[in-house]
């Protein structure tokens, strides 16, 4: 069971007060009807399978009812940081950044 | 005879307090501080059980957590556990055991049928044997299951309490021998709050059956002075008989105690078991090591034991398991047994040591017993059915791979073995960490750790008391300062303890015998699944050379077993036949759970209606003084229908339905989701999520909406009402109102935190009632003043503020039936109230109150769609024929609307919302029915769509039906077909998806 620090309640707490929520850092198109269908299924359908570095976004649903996000290794399950929506994490994979 | 193995001193049991047991149907008798198993064996019980694979009779083999032979059923009936350990199990008065392979009885055994019938069932068999004909495999896994079921499930529920504690420390101990209890010592003195955990009912571990000197007096009552200490100690919490089964994410423990286990079948008092969910900063695992037995031809015969265990029966039960011993083993610690079963006055007749010489201590004192040493030998092979008789020794190569001279053969019906010690690496192993193999202790140690944990003592191959006690408080104190507590510095001396002359050990897996490994007795690896040597190498022979897959393919460490005696054996094994070094081969990962657990623990109090809590409206006991049959929606209990005396479902349902459509009827809506929604840019936002424009709602006006998802698949639907400018009410299907919650939030937080938006939960601050009905109206207007009801005042598709029998409301003249309604929303507390003065007030009018079945059939007739039953996650509002409630010319582009235009959503074959009329008027078509245009074509028949919701509509007189069929909407009037399970083909004809009032003129009267 993972144990999570929730960047708004300043407190670890554990995995059951969460709901998961996802890759991270996927913006809305802001004009999706400019879009063709290649891209719109890209932001629709496909996440990175990421073996290591994975930004995943947390909801602290029985706590503050924040969403905010987690850095996360997807082998060993070791949390890196968390930080609210719309920070940047401050650790990242090299190759991600491409 | 009774307790004939047992001595007249000694032992940590209580000879005063004598224990009447059973096994497999005898009584026994035993003394207080046995375990199941030291009882039986001091009894003389040989077979305790008969293997899972090849029926042959077996007996004790170990004294732990690692036994894979004395596995029983406990208890009777209600209170009965399987896969009980007799090694592990504490005796108590009364205690009844049963053994649990050799199914169905130790008579007469499924498996060596089956093996007579022809089935030689080699390694693999699962796969091979049991996978054609494929259509044999129902019949073979529900024989497989039942065989390789060791033990039984109660059937009824378990009679006992159990609990669950959620535990925080600083420092947490894994195992209470001297390292651990040194951990966690020297932790303890820092001042962090330690838990140590120990599966034994003592604490002590090695040193309960092995003295030593410590700072110059016996390790015994230094033991008992540590065990003192640190349950005097306020920030310790000391945890016998308990087991850490599982090593999880981020240092979090689950510990298993036992807590009235060894008093009874049945708790007296207290909970039998709990579980402790332990958050520690930093873990210490002390667990120690394994024995391993050496693997020689027959070495599953009833007598051969671990030396360890041996030595343990002796010293801790004073029972001595047998009368003529050969120890055959590879190191120092194998001549311990020899020597304890010397000292108690049994026959040693000798000790065959595979090295060529040792100056170990040990070997000195059994030399000095006067017991013959063997050197460069081993047991090839022992001989005997339900017990040894005679081991064949043999002088073996010094690499330990052949036989170099002649065997003897001795009488003897004890064979103990020692093989080495494997650390128990099982915990580091559930965090992820692959174990190291190090060929200088001959074992694989827990590898890199992955989480704040660290290893001492045995478990890292230190065996010397000196390195565990030393390295247990240096440990200790590392882990507190990096938990917060002291600098690491040792908050107390080193005691003095000197250190025992050893031999080194050899590293000898399986005995070499005359004949080679195919052609030889069976050499078992593996008792507990029936693994051979030969089996092995079968599978390596096959083809499997990574050793995760020679494990599956042979069921190696499979099951309750968790490969603790055979593991290291095994992997050696397939090392040697693949003509790799142990290390390349590596090793498989064990995982949760270290020993078997009971539901019970794991559940604690979650059970019932303490897991899934039921949810009940204000109006709930009214519901039940009026005798309704309650259906689960969700959490929420919901009255199905209301049977009057004598009458059945359908025939409630009729009536409650006639009832709505020809005079009024009142349905308790309660556990709609109701979702507050305020803000200057609450309209925008619903603009953003909703289908449908909301731009020109005004106050006092509702609407309804359709939520999709981003992929343009209708996700939820509900009525919302503009309360004020900045002020809505949205609700939500009573399933999915927290998921729509959390959805709205996700798009605000997380998109458009710029929108000034705030909304929050209200289902459970309102009571809703509806009345449905040509008489709605008028029983309303008996008890509601203030709101002009007149038609035109107050229409279809608005709500009002007032008061009904008194009570602040929010009336909304919503309808779900077709039918003029009215739904009344009162605050929560009042809902009662109001209910029962509308039912009061709906006397004259025969008002009938109505279930979810009713409500179901009722918007069925007019073609509303149920969230969730009739959509499935996979249809688009165009496809539901809903086209008219999504508002294409909105300036900001809705979620989901971009994906109407995908190539998917644009497929001319989509399947769409239509109705079904069976040919035969009466017939109900089964919900979930698949359709087909032809029925007489080939299996798999080409299916076109599917029944979402049947019901028999009373109004209309017949059957009626929705459902999804592909391009159904222009095949209206086209027959199709419904080939069902049981034969039959049932006939309807594709209509409109509204059965009744096409024109909707009854809701707006
Ligand atoms: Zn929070």
């Amino acid at each position: 069971m993972l144990h999570l620090f929730c960047p708004y309640c300043q407190e670890l707490r554990e995995e059951n007060e969460f709901h998961y929520r996802g890759q991270a850092h996927i913006v809305r198109p802001k004009d999706p009807e400019s879009l063709s269908d290649k891209e719109w299924g890209d932001y629709l359908f496909f996440r990175n399978n990421s073996k290591g570095i994975h930004h995943e976004m947390w909801y602290h649903v029985s706590g503050c009812r924040r969403f905010f996000n987690v850095t996360r290794n997807t082998v060993t399950y070791e949390i890196y940081e968390t930080y609210k929506i719309g920070e940047t994490p401050a650790v990242t994979d090299k190759e991600e950044t491409e | 005879m009774s307790q004939q193995n047992r001595l007249a001193q000694g032992g940590r049991i209580d000879r005063n307090r004598v224990l009447n047991f059973s096994f497999a149907g005898q009584t026994y008798k035993g003394y207080e501080g046995d375990t199941l198993a030291s009882a039986l064996l001091a009894n003389g019980v040989d077979v305790v059980g008969r293997s899972f694979k090849y029926s042959r009779a077996r007996g004790i083999t170990g004294h732990g957590s690692e036994e894979p032979n004395g596995v029983v059923q406990l208890g009777t009936g209600d209170s009965t556990v399987p896969n009980v350990r007799a090694t592990q199990q504490e005796l108590y008065s009364g205690l009844v055991s049963n053994p649990v392979a050799g199914w169905p009885s130790l008579q007469f055994d499924l498996m060596s049928y089956l093996g007579k019938a022809g089935a030689m069932m080699p390694p693999g068999f699962y796969y091979k044997t049991f996978m054609y004909p494929q259509k044999l495999w129902m019949t073979y896994e529900h024989f497989i299951r039942k065989a390789a079921g060791l033990g039984k499930a109660p059937t009824a529920p378990d009679p006992d309490t159990y609990d669950k504690f959620n535990q925080h420390c600083d420092v947490m101990v894994v195992g209470g021998g001297p390292a651990g209890l040194s951990a966690a010592y020297a932790a303890a003195k820092t001042g962090a709050r330690v838990i140590i955990a120990d599966e034994q009912s003592e604490m002590g571990g090695h040193l309960l059956t092995f003295e030593q000197t410590i700072n110059g007096q016996s390790s015994s009552l230094w033991l008992a002075e540590m065990v003192a200490e640190l349950n005097a100690m306020s920030n310790v919490k000391v945890l016998p008989k308990t087991t850490v089964m599982g090593y999880f994410d981020h240092n979090f423990l689950v510990a298993i105690e036992r807590r009235t286990d060894h008093l009874g079948e049945r708790a007296v008092s207290g909970t039998r078991q709990r579980s402790h969910r332990i958050r520690a900063k930093q873990v210490i695992l002390a667990a120690g090591a394994q024995e391993r037995p050496l693997v020689f031809a027959n070495n599953d015969v009833p007598g051969v034991m671990l030396a360890s265990s041996v030595t343990t029966y002796i010293k801790r039960y004073a029972v001595v398991p047998g009368h003529n011993l050969i120890v055959s083993t590879a190191n120092d610690s194998g001549y311990l047994a020899a020597i304890e079963w010397s000292k108690a006055g049994r026959n040693v007749v000798g000790i065959a040591d595979s090295r060529p010489h040792s100056d170990g201590a040990l070997v000195a004192e059994a030399k000095a017993l006067g017991i013959d040493v063997w050197f460069g030998h081993g047991v090839m092979e022992v001989k005997g059915g339900r017990r040894v008789y005679s081991a064949s020794v043999a002088a073996i190569s010094a690499e330990g791979d052949r036989i170099i001279g002649d065997v003897k053969t001795y009488d003897c019906d004890t064979v103990a073995t020692s093989g080495g010690w494997s650390p128990v690496v099982h915990l580091s192993c559930h965090t992820g960490s692959r174990p190291v193999w190090r060929d200088d202790i001959i074992g694989f140690v827990p590898g890199k750790a992955l989480q704040a944990q660290h290893c001492v003592g045995s478990i890292m191959g230190d065996h010397q008391l000196a390195d565990c006690v030393h390295g247990g408080l240096e440990t200790g104190s590392k882990a507190a300062a990096q938990a917060g507590f002291g600098d690491g510095e040792l908050l107390m001396t080193k005691p003095d303890i000197e250190r025992l002359a050893e031999g080194k050990a050899q590293a000898l897996f399986l005995v070499p015998h005359k004949k080679n490994v195919s052609r030889a007795p069976k050499q078992f690896v593996d008792l507990q699944n029936d693994v051979t040597a030969a089996g092995i190498e079968l599978a390596t022979r096959e083809g499997f050379e990574s050793i995760e897959h020679v494990k599956r393919y042979t069921a190696m460490g499979f099951g309750t077993d968790q490969g603790k005696l055979g593991n290291v054996n095994g992997m050696a094994i397939a090392a040697r036949s693949l003509g790799k070094s142990i290390e390349e081969t590596g090793t498989t990962i064990f995982r949760p759970s270290y020993t078997p657990s009971t539901f019970g623990a794991l559940a604690g109090r979650d059970a019932d209606t303490l897991f899934d809590p039921e949810r009940y409206t204000a109006i709930h006991q009214w519901h039940i003084d009026n005798g309704a049959v309650f259906e689960d929606v969700g959490q929420w209990k919901r009255p199905w229908y209301y049977p009057q005396p004598g009458e059945s479902l359908s025939e409630a349902l009729n009536r409650e339905c006639l009832a709505t459509r020809n005079s009024v009827g009142i349905l308790d809506a309660s556990t709609l989701g109701k979702i507050d929604i305020q803000g200057k840019d609450a309209r925008e936002f619903l603009n953003r999520v909703y289908t449908n424009a909301w731009s020109k709602l005004a106050i006092g006006k509702c609407r309804y909406g359709l939520m999709l998802k981003e992929d343009g698949m209708i996700m939820d639907d509900g009525v919302t009402s503009c309360l004020a400018d900045d002020h809505f009410i949205v609700t939500t299907t009573t399933g999915g109102a927290a998921a729509v919650l959390e959805w709205l939030e996700l798009w605000h937080q997380t998109e458009w935190p710029e929108l000034e938006v705030y909304m929050s939960s209200v289902t459970d601050h309102w009571s809703t009632m509806t009345i449905s009905g040509p008489n709605a109206r008028k029983v309303l207007a008996k008890v509601c003043h203030d709101i002009d009801l007149d038609k035109e005042a107050f229409k279809f598709m608005e709500w009002r503020n007032g008061s009904v029998a008194g009570v602040t409301a929010r009336v909304f003249r919503i309808s779900f039936t077709g039918e003029l309604s009215y739904e009344i929303n009162v605050s929560a507390n009042d809902g009662l109230f109001v209910w029962e003065a509308l039912i009061e007030a709906g006397k004259e009018f025969s008002i009938t109150p109505y279930g979810t079945e009713a409500m179901h059939v009722l918007r069925a007739e007019k073609g509303f769609i149920i969230v969730g039953q009739d959509t499935d996650g996979s249809v688009t509002p165009y496809d539901m024929d809903m086209g008219w409630c999504v508002g294409k010319n909105k300036a900001f582009s809705f979620i989901g609307k971009r994906s109407f235009d995908r190539p998917d959503t644009q497929k001319a074959d989509r399947k769409q919302f239509v109705g079904l009329k069976t040919k035969n008027s009466d017939e109900v078509l089964p919900e979930g029915a698949q359709a087909v245009w032809d029925p007489k074509q080939a299996i798999p028949m080409t299916m076109v769509g599917h029944v979402t919701s049947s019901y028999y509509s009373a109004v209309l007189g017949r059957s009626i039906a929705l459902a999804v069929i592909k391009e159904g909407h222009k095949h209206k009037g086209e027959t199709l077909y419904f080939p069902l399970a049981d034969g039959r083909v049932i006939e309807a004809v594709i209509c409109d998806y509204v059965f009744y009032d096409p024109e909707g003129e009854r809701q707006n009267v």
